[in-house]
């Protein structure tokens, strides 16, 4: 994306959007923020993470101009304290959740499903940290609701944020993993491996918002992103990474 | 919600296995570095140094990376023990050897450096063999360098966050140590606690510290160089 460092920012006339968003937007949001900058010479610059880090660093002021969250909550939890405009609160996306393993696995997960987790050789299981990730909540809720919780809790491996529970998969270090389909479906793991949708029933729906922030410079400038998201161009972007789109 | 003693009980485990692990295998390598006179030691000298300039993000990536089954290293852990070594005590232990290998190196081989060569000379004329002469004369000299490299390797341990957040996975009482804790709670606004916890590790470490200096102190003081 944008690359170039601040100095060169004088020269251009569009000033630079910063969004903070949930690490399962990494693909999908990079692709849907490129398209943006092409068409409308605007700069777009993105900074992923957990998303209840990412709304704490959003509370002690890191200078974001829109947020986009895995869930509600947090961007709910900005506008109640000021640091979000209300107004603008928009869902965007319904995140699903899967429960992936290396292609080379032994394990038999799209007939199996998360009974998988119960096979010897599984032996550490990574999910996201459900204290401030919400793919990690959801992880922690399919668990229990498929009965499994209390047998696999000594097993689990927080990772800081999705993206990190994916890769703690993906390099083979945890045999089996919680992550988002829209990593599951992104190039980089695309083909590394094989998932198994985790029923919608399993866990409470991953509705994700986004807000514009109320320490923004730019509020325009944001609410114009923002309305480029509910378009279809970008829609249907985030319907091919894995998510679904909250009226379908 | 209190202090994570959990946490800090492990962390403090970790410390004292690294140090001490540290002390034993830096010791020949800082004999190494003082002593020997080949012309590339620089290189060595280089590559200990480099847990100290490089991310510890950077270290924890590739130690995740060797650990994994993908590497030879780590498919024979496996074949070995069964498991991998991400995410288990002792692959913290690894990480944190080679991320504190540099703070009890370097104090360690200036130290033997230090020792004056008219004693370690007298010795070897005496008929004294090199070994000899290490734990008669030279690490008796040294004391005072042993103890600041071991203190300053356990207190980098202590604080260790980067390399265990990328190979740890947070397990309570297996890999949850105190920072990894205190970030924890500061991503999820529990600052009261995470101050607390803070306040804790800070505490400890200066106690540490300052004990280790105060020792070292009278150490010089009463040391054989006339």
């Amino acid at each position: 994306m944008c690359t170039t460092a601040g100095w060169a920012q004088e020269k251009t006339s569009s000033p630079e959007l910063v969004v903070a968003a949930a690490a399962d937007l990494s693909t999908a949001l990079q692709e849907i923020g490129d398209n943006y900058e092409r068409k409308t010479g605007a700069k777009i610059k993105l900074s992923f993470g957990a998303s209840g880090a990412l709304t704490q660093q959003i509370q002690n002021g890191a200078p974001f101009d829109l947020f986009f969250s895995a869930d509600m909550d947090y961007p709910r939890q900005l506008i109640a304290a000021g640091d979000a405009d209300g107004a603008s609160l928009y869902q965007y996306a319904v995140g699903k959740l899967v429960l992936w393993v290396p292609v080379d696995s032994s394990l038999d997960v799209a007939h199996k499903g998360m009974d998988v987790l119960l096979d010897p050789s599984v032996k550490k299981i990574a999910i996201a940290n459900p204290q401030h990730a919400p793919y990690g909540r959801a992880a922690v809720a399919a668990l229990k609701h498929a009965g499994l919780y209390d047998q696999v809790n000594d097993r689990l491996v927080l990772g800081e944020n999705i993206s990190q529970a994916a890769q703690f998969v993906e390099s083979g270090n945890a045999q089996a993993g919680f992550v988002a389909l829209a990593h599951a479906v992104a190039p980089f793991m695309r083909g590394k491996g094989k998932y198994w949708d985790v029923p919608a029933e399993f866990y409470p729906p991953l509705a994700q918002g986004a807000v514009v922030l109320s320490h923004s410079q730019h509020k325009k400038e944001a609410a114009d992103f923002l309305q480029y998201i509910k378009m279809k161009e970008a829609s249907e972007l985030l319907r091919k990474y894995g998510f679904t789109m909250p009226q379908s | 919600m209190t202090i994570d003693w959990q946490a800090f009980w492990l962390t403090l485990q970790l410390a004292i296995t690294v140090s001490a692990i540290l002390l034993v295998l830096g010791l020949p390598v800082a004999y190494w570095i003082a002593f020997s006179g080949w012309r590339w030691k620089f290189l060595v000298e280089a590559v200990v140094a480099l847990p100290i300039v490089l991310p510890p993000t950077v270290l924890g990536f590739y130690v995740l990376v060797a650990l994994g089954p993908r590497s030879p290293l780590g498919r024979w852990w496996i074949a070995l023990t069964g498991h991998t070594l991400a995410f288990t005590f002792s692959g913290l232990v690894i990480g944190s050897i080679l991320y504190s290998l540099p703070f009890a190196v370097q104090p360690f081989a200036a130290s033997f450096a230090g020792v004056d060569r008219k004693l370690t000379a007298a010795s070897a004329t005496l008929g004294a063999s090199p070994l000899r002469t290490f734990f008669r004369v030279i690490a008796p000299l040294s004391i005072p360098g042993l103890i600041t490299g071991t203190a300053l390797s356990f207190a980098h341990t202590m604080g260790e966050f980067g390399v265990v957040l990328m190979v740890g996975g947070n397990i309570p009482g297996v890999t949850r140590t105190v920072s990894i804790d205190i970030f924890d709670r500061a991503q999820a606004s529990d600052y009261a606690a995470a101050n607390e916890t803070a306040l804790l590790l800070l505490a400890f470490s200066f106690v540490v510290l300052a004990v280790v200096y105060g020792v070292n102190r009278k150490a010089w003081v009463i040391g054989p160089v006339k």
